[in-house]
């Protein structure tokens, strides 16, 4: 520094983690989750500009869209936050030994969510290239897929990592917190969705 | 492998709590020379091209985007000068119709994504640590990741142009010209990829520079005490973040239309071209303000500098810099006028366009003051100001003009319409960013720029600016049409057309002036002083350039123009870790220390993973399997990222 100093104050016991808007990584999720959620509301306003365009929803001749996957993946989506509030309760304990025997649950709940999902796709009654009913309701569908799987693929990574050593330290915990917050947001986009595909089509 | 066993986990707390007292942290027993040479071992770049495809450096990767932006304006202002030689005289032959339209689609896709955007980021990811006295940015290996991903679309795009299959769409690309029916090729895909890297980079940057302002401010710098450069960008970071979204879905919904056949703007299969308006203009509207309000920052930054005293109203400036951030996005529908809206459409449109000029003015009011209160010194940043204000309110006022919905219709689509925006994005954003780069020269390089050079250049500038674009005004009122490649004599169109040829080519000298002035400054310029502007923010608190992490120890702030505030000693923060990287979080609006935050060693995996995501996105052009097969790379390279290089437990966290 070019100017002489003053020492006012030392940080050096300050915390290296805290949850919350504290936490430097929390703002940064918070940042794409409202990218996230700016690209769904978009694409929901998408779908009601095209709806408005039609005489019927699904368009004359077309069946909507079967919702039995689509309630099984619901009912299986909102179940997983009993798990999932669990995990982030005891990161917030701090209690590893808790986290890591939770995690595999949150793990394994995404093989039948995405298996689930494969029927959902034969189940639209409608393909992409038909008319653009089919385009919005595919893309709809195919956006919250990306979302399911990439937190998936995320939450695979962080059970590894909990299961290292490294899994003691603190950050990991916030961690841990963050990915549990961010599995609420992929749930709770999903119901607007849902709605948006077997309901909207049959008022 | 310490899992399971609770007392072994304890016993390894403890060891680790001892070996923490141990860590070197900065303060009164370390400090000075002894100090800095263990910080510049800690934060310094490693050796070698690896090292710096690797480095996480805020000043590196901010110099990076800004020579790369500086390059593409200098490619985007050669398209101008062919399209300029070619309208120079009635019945041109320079270049075809069919070039032409790839000339103003590389042009103004180059100048609004590859350039204006980018380099308002660079310029922020270099500055704005230094301001806010802290000694990263947040999410480093992000902000590498998002350089590196705008690099790569900026070649993908040029390297498309080299190869003859440039896009030539307009830089807006409107459905249906664009879609699969008449645009077949690939020309609209490349135009639409491009889009998704400067989308993704700008997004991530975005990201990394709201948590940097909102978490990493130096102590005691409140909200209230922010520098306006900061608050400039925390807006436009946020606008950034809601407006992204909206042109990447439109954009993934016209290459998927081109490619797998979906239906979103074909209307014989109830699709809607205006769909893809909509949802453009939600971006391309605020996008404006994306690239102006950046340069508000840099006004209100250099006229506090030059006329030695803080910006008049500075609450008013901040509300003024928030409204606009938001009106931003209310008016998006004034680019759809001639596409026919509801009778209480029209109104509340022009009503909301007319009001944004409210806050604009508002600013310019306050820098008024300032200078009306000040003791004004004209050195180079300062006459680019007074240029700047000159030449954005002609073009604020023209944009009132055609914010009127009757003299809309009349105009759009006519040269009116290209004087107005080159008004407000040259004399709004361009004239600032010169100024703030002279400005900030002596940061950057140690070195100041020639102030006869840099004034002789202004002058060339400001009068070939208002030569070239003025006379585009009197073109569209006698109803020359944007984007024709050439016009018949005889209806008046000469005259404007051959002045604004000859303005162009002095604009041109003008910036081929500054970069010369650059160059021989960066070799042979007078060594710059400590703070050769007699500036009041935290980055003229260290040495030019800066080193490599920023501050030996933590600034606190008292005031709002701390350097002019503190007359003896700075006041400091003390007790970061020296041997690690680290830095201090504090808190959203108070700023009192809340955390060390442990910040990311150099990686080679942000690159990595953005040449795995560049082929995934090039070879999605081409074949939809490419998105199954080129996520896998793309997410094994970001999980290799996320992974620490070693497992082992440190006394405290470290990421490595």
């Amino acid at each position: 520094m070019i100017r002489p100093v003053r020492f006012t104050d030392d940080v050096a016991d300050l915390p290296t983690h805290k949850f919350g808007p504290s936490s430097l990584t929390w703002w940064g999720i918070i940042g794409y989750m409202i990218v996230e959620g700016g690209f769904f509301a978009l694409a929901f306003a998408a779908y009601f500009f095209l709806m408005g365009h039609e005489q019927g929803w699904p368009p004359e001749g077309r069946a909507a869209a079967d919702p039995i996957a689509g309630t099984l993946f619901t009912i299986l989506i909102l179940l997983s936050e009993i798990p999932n509030t669990m995990i982030k309760k005891a990161a917030n304990a701090h209690d590893t030994a808790k986290v890591r025997k939770l995690m595999p649950v949150m793990v394994g709940v995404g093989v039948p969510l995405l298996i689930l999902r494969g029927f959902e796709f034969n189940s639209l009654n409608v393909m992409w290239s038909d008319n653009a009913y089919g385009s919005i309701i595919w893309a709809l569908l195919l956006l919250h897929t990306i979302h399911i799987a990439t937190d998936w693929g995320d939450t695979i990574v962080l059970w590894a990592l909990i299961m290292t050593p490294l899994g003691y330290e603190g950050r990991r915990m916030v961690d841990t917190d963050e990915n549990a917050l961010y599995w609420r947001y992929v749930w709770l986009l999903w119901i607007p969705i849902y709605l948006m595909i077997y309901w909207v089509p049959r008022l | 492998m310490s899992r399971g066993d609770p007392k072994a986990v304890e016993a390894e707390n403890r060891r680790l709590a001892e070996e923490r007292k141990k860590l070197a942290r900065d303060g009164p027993k370390l400090n000075g020379a002894r100090l800095e040479a263990r910080l510049d071992k800690t934060w310094g770049r490693p050796h070698g091209f690896l090292g710096w495809l690797a480095t996480v450096d805020h000043k590196e990767i901010g110099r990076r985007y800004i020579i790369t932006a500086l390059i593409f304006l200098a490619l985007g202002g050669v398209l101008s000068l062919i399209m300029r030689l070619q309208l120079a005289r009635p019945d041109g032959h320079i270049v075809g119709a069919a070039r032409y339209n790839e000339l103003f689609t590389m042009h103004g896709s180059t100048m609004m994504f590859l350039f204006a955007v980018p380099i308002m980021e660079g310029i922020a990811v270099y500055i704005i640590p230094l301001m806010l006295g802290t000694r990263s940015t947040s999410f480093p290996r992000l902000n590498a990741f998002s350089y590196y991903m705008y690099l790569f679309g900026g070649l993908m795009l040029w390297g498309a142009f080299a190869l003859n299959i440039a896009p030539d769409i307009g830089w807006f690309a409107y459905t249906p010209l664009s879609g699969p029916q008449f645009s077949p090729g690939k020309r609209a895909d490349i135009w639409a990829q491009m889009i998704t890297f400067t989308e993704v980079s700008a997004l991530a940057a975005a990201v990394v520079l709201v948590a940097t302002i909102l978490k990493c401010r130096a102590p005691g710098m409140t909200l209230a005490r922010m520098p306006l450069f900061a608050w400039a960008m925390l807006v436009v970071a946020v606008m950034i973040i809601f407006a992204m979204p909206s042109i990447a879905l439109c954009s993934g919904m016209l290459i998927s239309d081109r490619l797998v056949g979906t239906q979103f703007y074909n209307h014989y299969e109830h699709g809607d071209a205006l769909l893809w308006q909509h949802l453009f203009w939600f971006f391309g509207h605020p996008e404006v303000y994306i690239i102006f309000l950046p340069a508000t920052g840099f006004v209100s930054v250099i006229v506090e500098t030059f006329c030695r005293r803080p910006v008049f109203a500075y609450p008013v400036v901040v509300l003024a810099l928030v409204s606009t951030g938001i009106l931003a996005f209310g008016l998006w529908v004034h680019h759809m006028f001639a596409t026919g809206l509801p009778r209480v459409g029209y109104s509340f449109y022009t009503a909301a366009s007319m009001t944004v000029a409210i806050p604009t003015g508002l600013q310019i009011y306050c820098w008024l003051a300032t200078m009306w209160d000040g003791r004004p010194r004209f050195q180079v940043p300062m006459l680019y100001v007074v240029g700047f204000i000159v030449t954005f309110v002609i073009g604020g006022l023209s944009g009132v003009i055609i914010a009127a919905v009757p003299l809309d219709l009349e105009l759009h689509d006519t040269y009116f319409i290209v004087a107005h925006f080159h008004y407000v994005l040259i004399g709004g954003a361009v004239f600032p960013l010169l100024g703030i780069l002279t400005y900030w020269f002596p940061k950057m390089t140690g070195r100041m720029m020639s102030e006869t050079l840099g004034k002789i250049g202004f002058w060339i500038l400001f009068i070939g600016f208002q030569v070239t674009f003025f006379p585009m005004h009197f073109a569209g009122l006698l109803g020359m049409p944007r984007r024709v490649y050439t016009y018949p004599a005889g209806q008046g169109l000469e005259l404007p057309n051959l002045l604004s040829t000859i303005g162009a080519f002095a604009v041109a000298s003008a910036v081929l002036l500054f970069v010369i002035n650059g160059v021989v400054s960066y070799f042979r310029g007078a060594p710059a002083p400590d703070n050769p502007w007699d500036a009041s923010t935290l980055e003229w608190a260290v040495r030019s350039p800066p080193p490599s992490y920023n501050f030996e120890h933590v600034p606190v702030v008292e005031s709002r123009t701390p350097l002019w505030d503190e007359k003896g000693e700075l006041p400091v923060i003390t007790g970061l870790r020296v041997d690690d990287k680290e830095t201090l979080l504090t808190t959203v609006v108070a700023a009192t220390p809340d955390l060390r935050e442990p910040i990311a060693e150099a990686s080679l995996w942000p690159f990595i993973a953005s040449c795995a995501t560049g082929i995934f996105f090039i070879t999605s052009i081409f074949s939809p399997w490419a998105i199954a097969f080129g996520a896998i790379p793309t997410a094994i390279a970001m999980a290799a990222w996320f992974w620490p290089s070693s497992l082992k437990r440190h006394p405290e966290p470290v990421i490595g």
